[in-house]
């Protein structure tokens, strides 16, 4: 469903993105780990067309990212997108936060929209707070709301820059449960994460990626008892002795 | 107390030039907001000849006495449409058209105060730029500016002082007039001090407390 062909990218004089090819298919769940500046943000955020890309071919169900008469906001209604820092609207109301798009982009009835958001916070835990300010939330539970204001958009497929990176410890477990749901319920995801046990529990392959490149692309058993590159090795170590 | 009950009875006329001062820079102050609002994305904009076009103006503007710019446009606005408009609309056009030169400095801070991922965010979600920068990024940069827009408005205000080189009766001429007319120069400047002084002032607090709701 998402297939990223040979994508080169450059800022400036910079390579970051060296010939990455990845593939996700229907219902797939994808993690993505690697160093800081390694370029997981960037390759992911060119799968929506956020960031631009100078060479190769991105296509999302069937349609291509980087063509010329691609409709981008119509095709990034359909891929929902969670970011590091959560990215609420800080002068709407949660609420507000997940009608907005649904509203605006999918013109559905105010009373439709509303119905799905609360349906949606719901399911996340948070039917409560749907009046609040997102100030008026935890991290976690900011970011829960994200999650939500995603799949109000009945996406073919999720996103996920880092989405617990930002959080306190004992909040990270509240919006992985989320996400492990959304897997067993046969989303197809691409998740940039160093939660290992997130990748373990729920990934079908792991993407290793080091200095722009994607080093190694393995199922999820195979990656974690024998990784073959010795950056992905040295990676994991670092990575899991914590564990 | 003479001076009191001059003033009392030139107050129709007095108000009628506190009237025009006001009204004119409330007119300039929405119509330059709404001008620099455009000036501000054409700078942010990724095209260097409208980026470029946009600093000419805002730079050009910014060099000039606003009191050049009236004098211009009074002279120029009948020229280039042909019939005579009169000192206000030539007026209202040259402080609409350096303000928002002012304007668009403060407008492009404010977008760039909004960080990036908001964008992203928003886009993320299918909203066009335009929805994105309707719903999601103006509302917070006006917000993070408005006390800066305020100032800015102050200042306009007692600007439209400049407007009697084109003949129009702003508050302080109407002040001016009296006083000649009636001999009284030093009462009734102490009198327009206090009132400039007296709107400033709570502008400014208002600005004082909005900059308080915008810090917690
Ligand atoms: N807007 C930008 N301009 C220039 N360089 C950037 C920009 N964004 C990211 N980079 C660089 O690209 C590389 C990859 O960044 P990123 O994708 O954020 O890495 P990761 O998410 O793996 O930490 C880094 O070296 C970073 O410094
Ligand atoms: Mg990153």
């Amino acid at each position: 469903m998402i297939k990223l062909s040979n994508i080169d990218k450059w800022y400036g004089a910079f390579h970051t993105l060296k010939d990455c090819s990845v593939n996700v298919s229907r219902g797939e769940v994808l993690v993505i780990c690697g160093p800081s500046g390694s370029g997981k943000s960037t390759l992911i955020k060119c799968v929506n067309g956020l960031e631009p890309f100078q060479g190769g071919e991105i296509t999302v169900d069937g349609v291509s990212v980087g063509a010329a008469g691609t409709n981008l906001p119509r095709l990034r209604a359909r891929i929902g997108m969670v970011f590091q820092n959560f990215e609420l609207y800080p002068h709407m109301s949660v609420l507000e936060n997940i009608c907005l798009a649904q509203l605006k982009v999918l013109k559905r009835p105010r009373d439709e929209a509303e119905a799905r958001a609360f349906a949606l916070l719901e399911r996340v835990g948070l039917k409560d707070h749907a009046r609040k300010l997102p100030s008026q939330l935890s991290g976690g539970q900011q970011q829960r709301v994200a999650i939500a204001r995603a799949l109000a958009m009945d996406p073919i497929a999720m996103l996920f820059d880092e989405p617990t990176s930002a959080l306190d410890p004992e909040m990270i477990n509240e919006v992985l449960e989320v996400m492990v749901q959304l897997a067993q319920e046969g989303m197809t995801m691409m998740v940039v994460t160093h939660e290992m046990g997130f990748a373990r529990k729920v990934a079908d392959r792991v993407v290793f990626m080091d200095q722009g490149e994607v080093v190694e692309d393995a199922a999820t058993d195979q990656f974690f008892s024998a990784p073959k590159s010795d950056r992905a090795k040295s990676f994991l170590s670092r990575i899991l002795q914590h564990v | 107390m003479k001076d009191l009950e001059l003033i009392v009875d030139s107050m129709p006329f007095l108000l009628q030039g506190l009237g025009l001062s006001l009204l004119l820079a409330a007119l300039a102050a929405a119509g330059g907001i709404m001008m620099a609002v455009v000036l501000a994305l054409l700078r942010l904009s990724s095209n260097r000849f409208l980026s470029g076009a946009a600093a000419v103006y805002v730079n050009f503007f910014r060099s000039m006495p606003l009191i050049l710019v009236i004098f211009w446009f009074f002279f120029l606005v009948p020229m280039v449409i042909g019939r005579p408009v009169g000192s206000f609309y030539s007026a209202l056009i040259a402080f609409t058209l350096f303000e928002a030169a002012h304007y668009t400095e403060i407008i492009r801070a404010g977008i760039l105060s909004v960080s990036r991922g908001q964008g992203w965010a928003a886009a993320a979600t299918g909203l066009t730029y335009g929805q994105s920068l309707r719903h999601v990024i103006l509302p917070q940069a006006f917000r993070n500016m408005t006390p800066l827009l305020l100032t800015q408005g102050i200042i306009l205000f007692q600007d439209t002082s400049l407007v009697f080189v084109v003949s129009l009766s702003d508050f302080l001429t109407t002040v001016t007039i009296v006083a000649r007319n009636e001999g009284r120069l030093v009462s009734m400047y102490v009198f327009a001090a206090l009132v400039y002084f007296a709107l400033c002032f709570a502008a400014s607090r208002v600005v004082g407390g909005l900059q308080k709701k915008a810090i917690r």
